[in-house]
């Protein structure tokens, strides 16, 4: 349904005044794909270009290099009636609803906008349509409806912040860390209902992340970024069992365990992200890799397809980009 | 029994609200840390346990927040009853105190290595405090400890001034370490490097720590002891690897149910219906009753009294019930 092709992107950066300017690449080269109805958790910490690779997705960033075709079509080619319908189809949730919800705006108001902008409805239709999205939700209309975003728990804007979404009967769902903000209790809220108006609507969504346990409980197949790459892709429950890229290994070592029997496996992984600035030579990972050879500063890795569980796999297959994915490596 | 280092009796804590005058975010919360002993203080937002932090050091964010009774015993001494004097001479020295947010805590205009001598100098530690501000720094496992030391905040990565702030609070060796949710705002191979750090420092420098934070994973993995807070009252306490094994509490098993792990895989997701209520809406009885799926009439009336259970305690009027079933079958939707 949707399709990113070899995107990237590149901000400059300004060092200073006599300085001139850097280029950043936040996002280098990635591919992404996305079905009807699939979920894919986009994973990785700050810096590896998951947000970046998201707007681009929403039309929100155009790509330095690459293209994005939704449908088929591409994007930067999109004008008039395909675009509205692109826009009104592709939806954004992000984490901090207190800067994404208008605070001059009720909930009835905002989901109703979205209704008259997108899908042309008029002002008596909408309302009672915002009626039937906040029930959807879970927020009573009767009690919600002429609320102010500050009047709102953040559970209860994050609820806000999906009616809206769902308003103008999206086919995808772009989700920023949307639970990241959220206490506990009330994360399990919001992923239930999340996954629960997924399947209703038959939805696609990207479910950006930076928490492995939420990437592997919501989706189907999870690609991990490190420093505007993809590192490795594929299956969930492939990557998560037979993780075969290091940082993956290390991602999946370092996120602490609610099970004081279980200690964490190793030594926390030496060093920090280095600046996307001024990204390492040839593995992005080789720095703070504990297998590196003297081959990962040289050359750029190549994308390594592996044998998933049950055998070798077609598209959409568990793939590692490192030197030494398909070896055996004790870590 | 050894004696504890830190005990706080019945601490009442109070905000200011316009208007409703002053109402409880810690309530009648006892707690006590041993030497050595690292004690997790585990809640949501909003629950008082920051809160508790900043009573015992009696240093609040705002002026609208007091102490209004109890005792904060440390080694048998009140900080309550101190004077601002007094208790200057406590803070850094016996307690210190690390936040999640290291940039709001280092001052941007000193170097690191400065701002580490600082308290050296302020307690008249006996010592060069240059040389010693080198040592912690070596202690914090950060490299090239002369070039770090004349660096300036922003010129050092989140991590590295989170172990700079670790250092400050280190350095005259205080016999108690709180940490306010210091990993939170860290990215996930940064958080299990600090982790890994503040276990080091606990097994070199001997000091108890307070481990104040959300997160169970943190929990389990750094904690002797836990405490469960929830809207302001301690709901349970045990040791930690029988509060993960058998929660009695209806909350604490509500929220091991709603953590996901990378093991929850398959297993699960509890959600707890409703939201964490606000400090001038506080139901009566058991604060969690409305949240409760084993809530009774009783537990609507009286608020339940925290009763020796397990080798801990909880404050449930229903721990005959289990609710571990009931939260299962919240959890029955399918998994995608």
């Amino acid at each position: 349904m949707i399709d990113g092709l070899e995107l990237s992107k590149e901000f400059p950066v300004g060092l200073g005044l006599f300085r001139g300017k850097a280029i950043l690449r936040a996002v280098d080269r990635v591919s992404i794909h996305l079905e009807q109805g699939e979920t894919v958790a986009l994973v990785g910490e700050s810096g590896s270009g998951k947000s970046t690779l998201g707007r681009m997705l929403l039309g929100l960033l155009p790509p330095t290099a690459g293209t994005v075709r939704y449908e088929g079509a591409d994007l930067a080619t999109l004008k008039g009636a395909a675009w509205r319908r692109y826009r009104s189809e592709v939806q954004a949730v992000f984490q901090d609803t207190s800067a994404s919800l208008n605070p001059r705006r009720t909930v009835e108001d905002a989901v109703a906008a979205s209704l008259i902008f997108n899908l042309g409805m008029r002002a008596g239709a909408a309302r009672a349509e915002t009626g039937r999205i906040l029930d959807r939700v879970g927020l009573d209309p009767g009690e919600f409806a002429r609320r102010y975003p500050h009047q709102l728990s953040g559970g209860q804007r994050q609820r806000v912040g999906l009616a809206r979404a769902l308003a103008s009967r999206p086919r995808l769902l772009v989700a920023d860390e949307p639970v990241s903000a959220l206490d506990v209790s009330v994360r399990a809220q919001v992923l239930k209902l999340m996954i629960a108006l997924q399947a209703q609507d038959n939805l696609a969504m990207l479910f950006i992340t930076h928490d492995l346990g939420v990437a592997r409980w919501i989706a189907r197949r999870v690609v991990v970024m490190y420093l505007g790459g993809v590192v490795e892709e594929g299956p969930t429950e492939d990557v998560f069992a037979n993780p075969r890229h290091p940082y993956t290994r290390a991602l999946i070592a370092a996120a602490p365990m609610p099970d004081p029997a279980r200690a964490r496996p190793v030594r926390a992984l030496k060093g920090e992200i280095p600046s996307p600035l001024a990204p390492p030579s040839g593995c992005r990972f080789h720095p703070r890799c504990p297998i590196a050879r003297p081959i990962c500063s040289t050359q750029i890795p190549e994308r390594i397809t592996l044998p998933g569980r049950s055998g070798p796999q077609p598209a959409g297959g568990h793939v590692a980009a490192c030197h030494f994915a398909a070896e055996d490596q004790e870590t | 029994m050894t004696r504890p280092l830190l005990e706080i009796r019945h601490l009442v804590t109070q905000l200011r609200h316009e208007g409703k005058g002053w109402l409880p975010v810690v309530d009648d919360v006892s707690l006590r840390i041993d030497p050595g002993e690292v004690v997790g203080l585990v809640g949501e937002s909003g629950c008082g346990k920051s809160m508790t932090a900043f009573s015992i050091m009696r240093l609040f964010p705002t002026p609208a927040a007091r102490v209004a009774s109890g005792q904060v015993l440390l080694k048998g001494r009140d900080l309550l009853a101190l004077s601002a004097d007094e208790m200057r001479q406590v803070r850094g020295a016996e307690v210190g105190m690390i936040f999640q947010d290291p940039s709001t805590f280092l001052d941007p205009l000193h170097t690191l290595g400065d701002q580490i001598a600082e308290p050296l100098r302020a307690h008249n530690i006996p010592g060069d405090p240059r040389a010693r501000a080198l040592e912690l720094i070596d202690l914090m496992g950060l490299p090239d400890p002369p070039a770090l030391a004349r660096r300036y905040p922003h010129q050092v990565s989140g991590g590295q001034k989170q172990r700079a702030l670790i250092a400050t609070a280190m350095a005259c060796s205080p016999s108690l370490l709180i940490a306010d949710e210091p990993t939170t705002a860290l990215d996930v191979t940064v958080q299990a490097q600090i982790l890994d750090l503040m276990r080091d420092l606990r097994a070199k420098t001997g000091a108890a720590m307070l481990l104040i934070t959300h997160d169970l994973g943190v929990v389990a993995e750094m904690c002797d002891r836990v405490y469960v807070m929830y809207a302001g009252k301690i709901v349970e306490r045990n040791s930690t690897a029988q509060l993960f094994k058998s929660p009695r509490h209806p909350y604490t098993q509500g929220l091991l149910g709603s953590t996901l792990s990378l093991e929850t895989s398959g297993r699960k997701l509890f959600a707890i219906p409703g939201s964490i209520p606000s400090a001038t809406q506080m139901p009566a009885g058991c604060r969690f009753a409305p949240r409760c799926p084993i809530a009774a009439d009783a537990c609507r009336v009286a608020t339940p009294e925290l009763l020796p259970l397990d080798g801990g305690e909880a404050a449930c009027h229903r721990l005959d019930q289990t609710a571990g079933d009931v939260w299962a079958r919240t959890g029955e939707e399918a998994r995608p």
